[in-house]
């Protein structure tokens, strides 16, 4: 990493656990005790200013728990949240925060819930300019308005149309415009794309390309496909129920997946060119992603790894530099599990 | 070899207050035993309806207004609701997006599948308990035994499906029709319940209508595949000739439109525009507005089903009596697209 830059977002050791314990009256009565979901169990990593990092994983593995940390809508557990040297655990009122929340913006997954169905969207996109005062009178405001509209390919008449009247897509580029309104230079994505047809995901995706370099934007990208995240991203993470188990470069993430797995998730990308249909014979991976109130002790993968021995079951690995790539995985730092070059192939995922 | 279901020209409409729309629009297509036909299209194209429609789930008001389909060569569209009752489940199971909603809280898993059986096998309870047993064990779950007095919720999303699955097979239907089977599950549990699929379809023989927005979904498990946009079939082939060489130019936008890994670009390929609602299909082709290829013809006439080399296309390019002119720069160009993505397919290999 480049220690010249100073990163624009930096988590450290972030933890977020979540009470699930039963009733109090039910732990007193059938001595049950208190129970916790690791949501979160010590992840670090750095953002560059301008650069797509990317958070892979399946549900439940902690990675929009980490969205949430950054913008400031959970409080950590442990760790520090760190955006240009500001700790956003120091920060103890709305009003200390008021300045980070303007800098940093979210865009959610669902482009159904996320806008207020009885305001027009005009008011939607204003929001964030009238809470944080950015506009000097109501023709700024409106004129403003109508420039965040056309820089999402929306026309300003559109601003007094309400939510129900677009599609999905057309949603998503509110929220995005909404996003855009208070000059943000952070950007938390959700999932954006997940709730859209591939056509449309097209379109936004490159429309956040577009705003990312018309505008200098630094994105947090949080999706579990892919085949999307090779397309926007610059450094990539897997996480794995509530850890990293690998963080690279996005090239060297698909042509030298390193741990075991990162090399399931991209074993079960459904390939294109190998369209066979029914003839074609994919042998899966077995099993699921474990209870997270009750992890594995060890590593927490390896009731489903093939290279598990007993120090997996035993020792929970760490983070570990190896070839470029950050990978927390026992096999791979003892050379029991080699790199795999993969050529990247033309493969793909709707 | 014969059809098992046989779509003819059907129409699925919407009467509303301004005027009745039509939802799926003149689609005509067949399935053969132990085919798996996929459907793919964009929200609202009309792929659910037509699902829908096939095991009699329309919900009023839609409602079907013409055309026929047959099972078994047998009319199925106008049955009376309880003859219908009689063969959904026992010979066209359905599998729907959320296996959640299409279990019952209430019962454990293992009284929904011996109800199910019962309903249509002539069985035994313990006969029936034996089955459940025996589905369970053969769409994957472990420990069946004790899995089987088990309540919906204590199992995980994947393993919810593949009860739903079971239920689907309870009867030994010859049709299946998948409804997005695996959109609401994790892409490793994704691929386990796409080789359940093609397991089942490989060893009873059993067709398959799946109908998803996942064109990845689509590549890995359907022998032939029909594209839908609008309310209509724009095209429909044999799956690698969809893939790999598309010719109607929605069908080509669309494959271009997914993301691949290995060809990184600065931006996606993207079809400008969105698919019209159903009370704004402009005349002639519905695809003509975002069409790059439209020509006046286009905006006038509603091309239907032409055959295209490998596929059938509803698209004027297709036509023969076209000017010579006009098809032969389409043909070179669908040479050229063919080259691209051949080239690519020799390099995986």
């Amino acid at each position: 990493m480049n220690g010249a830059l100073e990163p624009l977002l930096k988590v450290e050791e972030l933890k977020r656990y979540f009470d699930v314990s039963p009733p109090a009256l039910e732990r007193l009565l059938q001595r049950k005790s208190r129970a916790y979901v690791k949501a979160l169990d010590g992840v670090s990593f750095a953002i560059r200013r301008g650069e797509t990092f990317a958070l892979v994983g399946e549900s439940g593995c902690g990675k929009s728990t980490v969205a949430r940390c950054v913008v400031g809508l959970y409080r950590p557990t442990a760790g520090r949240v760190v955006f240009e040297g500001t700790d956003l655990g120091s920060l103890n009122s709305r009003h200390e925060m008021a300045p980070l929340r303007r800098r940093t913006q979210m865009i959610f997954q669902d482009p159904y819930a996320s806008l207020n169905p009885r305001w027009r969207v005009r008011r939607i996109v204003a929001e964030p300019l009238v809470t944080h005062g950015l506009a000097a009178s109501k023709r700024d405001l409106d004129e403003r308005v109508g420039q965040l509209l056309q820089q999402v390919k929306l026309a300003p008449a559109d601003g007094d149309k309400y939510p129900h009247e677009f599609s999905g897509g057309q949603r998503q580029r509110i929220s995005i415009a909404r996003a855009l309104a208070a000059h943000p230079e952070f950007l938390v994505c959700d999932e954006p794309t997940s709730a859209l047809d591939v056509s449309v995901q097209a379109q936004i995706l490159n429309l956040m390309k577009d705003l990312q370099r018309d505008f200098g934007l630094t994105y947090l990208f949080i999706s579990h496909n892919l085949a999307v995240i090779y397309q926007v991203s610059d450094r990539i993470g897997v996480m794995y129920l509530g850890r990293l188990v690998e963080l690279a470069d996005t090239e060297t993430l698909f042509a030298q997946p390193r741990h075991p797995y990162t090399r399931l998730l991209l074993d079960t990308i459904p390939r294109l060119d190998a369209a066979q249909g029914a003839g074609s014979e994919r042998e899966p991976v077995a099993g699921e992603v474990p209870n997270p109130i009750n992890p594995p002790p060890g590593c927490a993968f390896h009731p489903r790894c093939p290279f598990a021995n007993e120090r997996c079951r035993a020792e929970r690995p760490e983070l570990i530099a190896a070839d470029g790539t950050l990978v927390a995985c026992h096999a791979v730092e003892e050379g029991r599990l080699p790199a795999e070059l993969r050529d990247t192939r033309p493969v793909a995922v709707a | 070899m014969a059809s098992l279901l046989e779509v003819e020209h059907l129409r699925v409409e919407v009467p509303g207050r301004r005027g009745t729309l039509v939802a799926v629009d003149d689609i005509s297509f067949s399935i053969a035993p132990g085919e798996v036909l996929g459907v793919v299209g964009e929200s609202g194209a009309g792929k659910s309806l037509t699902g829908a429609a096939v095991i009699g789930l329309l919900e009023p008001p839609l409602r079907i207004a013409g055309g026929q389909i047959r099972f078994a060569g047998k009319r199925i569209d106008n049955l009376p609701y309880e003859a219908m009752r009689r063969i959904r489940g026992k010979e066209i199971g359905a599998i729907f997006q959320d296996p959640l909603t299409s279990l019952n809280p209430l019962y454990t898993v293992g009284r929904q599948l011996v109800e199910t059986i019962r309903t249509h096998l002539d069985l035994s309870p313990a006969a029936a308990r034996e089955r459940a047993l025996s589905l369970l064990r053969e769409v994957g779950i472990a420990a069946p035994e004790q899995r089987i007095d088990h309540y919906p919720h204590q199992f995980s999303g994947g393993m919810r499906q593949r009860v739903v699955i079971a239920l689907a097979l309870a009867a030994n239907p010859r049709l299946i029709i998948a409804d997005e089977p695996t959109t609401a599950l994790d892409v490793s549990i994704q691929a386990q319940i796409i080789a359940l699929l093609k397991r089942l379809c490989r060893d009873h023989g059993t067709a398959i209508m799946l109908v998803t927005h996942d064109m990845g979904v689509i590549a890995e498990t359907a022998h032939r595949v029909a594209v839908m946009y609008a309310g209509r079939i724009v095209e429909i082939g044999p799956v690698r000739t969809i893939v790999a060489e598309p010719h109607h130019p929605y069908t080509i936008g669309l494959m271009d439109s997914i993301p691949k890994i290995g060809e990184r670009r600065g931006r996606l390929r993207q079809i400008e525009g969105a698919m019209p609602r159903l009370n704004q299909i402009p005349p002639g082709c519905p695809y003509n507005s975002r069409c790059p290829e439209a020509f006046d013809r286009c905006r006038r006439e509603r091309p239907d089903l032409l055959p295209a080399p490998g596929s059938d296309a509803a698209c004027w390019l297709y036509d023969p009596k076209q000017s010579a002119e006009r098809s032969l720069s389409a043909f070179q160009e669908g040479e050229e697209g063919a080259q691209r993505s051949g080239s690519g397919l020799r390099h995986a290999r």
